[in-house]
């Protein structure tokens, strides 16, 4: 199995390599075109911020390489974010691969005042429905750092409530996934949610 | 919903924990990682760890043991101590840490909170602050908190969270190592008037503690260090004990 890691300027990437390291795989850290090509499982991880990302992504082609893979990949944190249509992040348009966009938090829920943002710690994952989340039950915590996030959606394959907010913190459409929270942060949970994408049956 | 926080936090030398540690079950209670994977079984939800060594040699050994804890550890974990400047950040953060405190480093150039929150992002910045509740109100200590700062707790702390820190640690030196509990009444004041999370430290000595400055303090998170240490409080205790009083936390 040859697992691949997106190599671009969003931010940390060690936490990932470590946690892929954690369930036995070695994996390729690249952004060459024909490595990504090769490979059978790709993760698009990243911690940043939207505007300079997406241009990154275009001026290096990597935009392009990543929206015609068509082996199963797992984006993660702004990862996610830029797999949607648009980001409200400086209003960047990004890869599209899903129809939602991205919201910021806003400052003030109606239920609870006030709200904290960025949304930092762990928080719960409901209505699991994907074999992403095989083994995992509804409830279970996952660790969040983010200020933006994806509306409920019909891409949604798990919800999160934060601040009143109620949103989609896990995305698949054909053969992307998304997660909102880093599962390489979330301890043994997290760890499952790796192996299982992994592990996906895939034709 | 968002669970509160539980953070053990281990002091470091020479790539050595240090303070005396009670740890049952461990072959090696002085070492970092090994301490560290513990608290994250037992259900820690993050984990710092101070550098308290001042020499070259002592950094370059605490840069080492990062990258240990980053491949044995899969819950996040902050470093602080000996950063001065972006470099040390860049240093720790590709060693594998999540996040890096600063504390006197912060008071004394208060830029640097800026240039990390724009070269790494403000989730990577924790602004640790030492107090005192001098008969003229909160102010800041820096040093180990030796010398008085003539700032007050609330106003640095809007003023990091201003220049971009992603969360606030605030140790209130009168509460630090007295177990009384702790200082819930500045802690509220803050978690209210800050739109950034608050980590409470300094001043636990008993379950119930962890409870009032969650629900007093209003609190994001807690750390702790010796009742952990020494096996005063265990953490699976501690989270079921809280669960028990309605505050969310991981179980």
């Amino acid at each position: 199995m040859k697992v691949a890691v997106v190599k671009y300027n969003a931010g940390n990437i060690c936490s990932v390599i470590n946690a892929l390291r954690r369930i036995g795989i070695e994996p390729l850290v690249t952004d060459s075109a024909a490595d990504l090509a090769a490979a059978d499982r790709i993760i698009f991880p990243g911690q940043g911020e939207a505007v300079n990302t997406m241009v990154y992504l275009h001026e290096s082609g990597l935009g392009d390489i990543i929206r015609n893979l068509r082996q199963p990949v797992l984006g993660i944190c702004i990862g996610q974010q830029l797999l949607c249509a648009h980001s409200e992040e400086g209003h960047t348009p990004c890869l599209g691969i899903f129809d939602s966009c991205v919201c910021r938090f806003p400052a003030n829920s109606p239920t609870e005042g006030r709200i904290k943002v960025p949304q930092i710690g762990w928080n719960t994952i409901e209505d699991l429905r994907s074999p992403l989340f095989d083994g995992l039950k509804n409830g279970d915590f996952v660790y969040f750092v983010h200020s933006f996030y994806v509306p409920e959606c019909a891409e949604a394959i798990a919800h999160t409530t934060y601040g009143g907010v109620t949103y989609a913190s896990a995305l698949h459409k054909g053969n992307f996934y998304a997660t909102q929270f880093h599962p390489e942060k979330s301890g043994d949970t997290g760890l499952r949610i790796l192996h299982n994408f992994i592990h996906l049956c895939h034709d | 919903m968002l669970a509160k926080r539980i953070i053990p936090c281990l002091d470091v030398k020479d790539g050595r924990t240090v303070k005396g540690i009670n740890f049952v079950n461990l072959r090696d209670a002085g070492d970092p990682v090994e301490l560290g994977k513990a608290y994250s079984e037992q259900g820690a939800d993050e984990l710092v760890f101070l550098d308290i060594a001042a020499t070259h040699e002592g950094r370059k050994t605490f840069t080492d043991m990062v990258s240990r804890v980053a491949a044995a550890i899969s819950i996040p974990f902050t470093v602080g101590g000996g950063i001065h400047e972006l470099a040390d950040v860049a240093r720790l953060l590709e060693a594998g840490a999540d996040k890096v405190s600063l504390n006197s480093a912060a008071l004394r150039n208060p830029q640097l909170v800026n240039d990390i929150a724009a070269r790494f992002g403000s989730q990577v910045c924790v602004a640790a602050i030492d107090a005192r509740h001098d008969e003229d109100g909160w102010y800041c200590y820096v040093n180990g908190g030796r010398i008085r700062v003539e700032r007050t707790l609330f106003d640095w702390a809007r003023e990091v969270a201003d220049r971009g820190a992603g969360e606030i640690l605030f140790t209130s030196m009168d509460h630090d190592g007295v177990k009384q509990g702790f200082p819930n009444d500045a802690l509220a004041r803050l978690s209210d008037e800050l739109s950034i999370p608050v980590i409470a430290s300094g001043g636990a000595g008993a379950k119930e503690h962890f409870a009032d400055a969650f629900r007093l303090g209003h609190a994001d998170a807690a750390l702790a260090a010796s009742v952990f240490h020494f096996g005063e409080i265990k953490i699976p205790e501690l989270k079921q004990y809280l669960r028990d009083e309605g505050i969310c936390v991981r179980l």
